[in-house]
């Protein structure tokens, strides 16, 4: 065995380390024996994230339906309730629409930090018992980013999806199969991207607390609780 | 170098805990000096400082003043990826509730200090499976955690200790959630790794079991060393505990 390193100089290769790949495992691992926890505390977030696309698509339908300059749309979307002057060749969403994002968004993230504080505490032991066998603090944050990382990309882009969809939908019933003409297909593939972003930032926001919370855990309170 | 044959000195140790606005003192100055290759079993009743004592030796907890050595190397003085590199690579742990990570199998386990450590996938695998066979679950890697019994799971945790080939396995409770014979079966393990092996196991009990297969027995008693025996004195002591019980 190896000895000669016994007088105590920190040496480069002293380096703990794990795998980027390996991280990916664990962490698709760790997700998969969750499902059903991952799958609620995603739920708020495809809720979120589909009202976000809903609202944008909804307004790139608009948009589509304005630019073939025809006065009887423009005249059904007046009464369906857009806010159009006479000149107006273009809408976007509404403050009262906008402010209601930002509250279903802030409320969602919330939601995911409480959701990840309690998996924390979950896990305590794990965590420390990976701590013991000499994981660093960043493994474990990069384990929880990972984790949620993930989530939130298939819940973000499965809102996103159901939103337009929805959207879609919905306008095809006010207005007829006209929508499906004048559908501006990258304008909406813009907003299932951006609702997409939206949401795996919000994901990645709403665990980073919890993970530095759990990265900072001394091993031996970890070995500590009592379950 | 020639080795040095203590693996672990404490020296003048003490620690104070804060509880509220009281201070605790739980160690009152420890002096303990462990040889290489022994069996030591810390003994004492909850209370007495044996986990803090314990939580010492092992790198998880610093002293609020005194010096620990593993090794000769002074652990306050190491940073947090020092430390990190110790508990991989010097020092194995079991615990009373066994700790195995459950979302992986037993040999996802074993492998998982390896990964750290910094070996290939394909040689942490083939070690992992030898040290499962070493304790006897040569058959059961696959098996997750809930897939095992509270002594297999504990084989599992002693095969994950022996991993890196650690100087020292500490063992904290090993047998406190195990019955007699499964518990049993775990020190007669632990012992065998011991001799064959060498390396020192450090383990933190109230079993008398554990009596008959120590080198040492340490004894703690209200932050202070009680007394420490070695194997020849214990037979005589063996039969007093008895009666104290």
């Amino acid at each position: 065995m190896n000895r000669k390193d016994a007088s105590g100089g920190a040496a480069v290769e002293r380096l703990v380390k794990l795998p980027f790949k390996k991280s990916l495992e664990i962490s698709i691992k760790s997700l998969r024996a969750r499902f059903y926890r991952s799958l609620i505390t995603t739920l708020s977030l495809v809720l979120a994230v589909s009202f976000l696309s809903f609202v944008r698509v909804g307004t790139d339908v608009a948009n589509g339906l304005l630019a073939t300059g025809d006065p009887a749309l423009r005249q059904a979307l007046v009464r369906s309730g857009y806010d159009l002057g006479p000149e107006d060749t273009h809408t976007g969403s509404s403050p009262k629409q906008r402010w209601i994002i930002i509250l279903s968004l802030v409320v969602c993230t919330v939601g995911i930090i409480n959701a990840q504080l309690m998996a924390v505490t979950e896990r305590f032991r794990e965590i420390g018992t990976m701590k013991c066998l000499g994981a660093l603090d960043r493994f474990i944050l990069r384990l929880f980013l990972l984790e949620s990382g993930m989530q939130g990309l298939a819940g973000a882009f499965a809102g996103a999806l159901i939103g337009a969809f929805f959207a879609v939908i919905g306008a095809g019933l006010h207005y007829g199969t006209v929508v499906l003409r004048v559908l501006p297909l990258s304008d909406v593939a813009i907003s299932v991207g951006l609702a997409t972003g939206v949401g795996c930032l919000l994901s990645l926001v709403g665990v980073l607390y919890p993970a530095i919370v759990a990265a900072r855990m001394q091993p031996v309170d970890a070995m500590r609780v009592e379950h | 170098m020639p080795q040095t044959t203590h693996i672990v000195r404490v020296s003048k140790v003490t620690k104070n805990f804060h509880l509220g606005k009281v201070e605790v003192r739980v160690l009152k100055g420890i002096d303990l000096e462990i040889e290489r290759g022994n069996y030591i079993s810390i003994m004492g009743p909850s209370g007495s400082g044996k986990s803090t004592l314990f939580n010492m030796i092992g790198g998880l907890d610093k002293p609020t003043s005194g010096k620990v050595f593993i090794d000769d190397v002074d652990i306050a003085q190491l940073d947090a990826y020092e430390l990190a590199w110790l508990r991989c690579r010097k020092i194995g742990y079991i615990f009373q509730t066994f700790n195995i990570i459950p979302v992986m199998t037993a040999l996802e386990n074993v492998t998982l200090p390896m990964i750290f450590a910094g070996v290939g996938n394909d040689e942490a695998v083939e070690k992992g499976i030898q040290l499962l066979e070493l304790v006897g679950l040569g058959d059961r890697f696959q098996h997750k955690p809930s897939e095992l019994s509270g002594g297999q799971q504990q084989r599992v945790a002693v095969a994950r200790a022996l991993a890196n080939d650690p100087a020292i396995i500490l063992a904290d409770e090993p047998t406190g959630n195990l019955d007699l014979t499964t518990g049993e079966e775990i020190i007669y393990l632990l012992k065998r790794l011991c001799r064959e092996r060498g390396v020192t196991v450090i383990s933190a009990t109230h079993d008398f079991k554990m009596l008959n297969v120590s080198d040492q027995v340490v004894w703690i008693r209200d932050g202070l060393i009680d007394k420490i025996e070695g194997r020849d004195e214990l037979s005589i002591s063996v039969g007093e505990i008895g009666r104290r019980d």
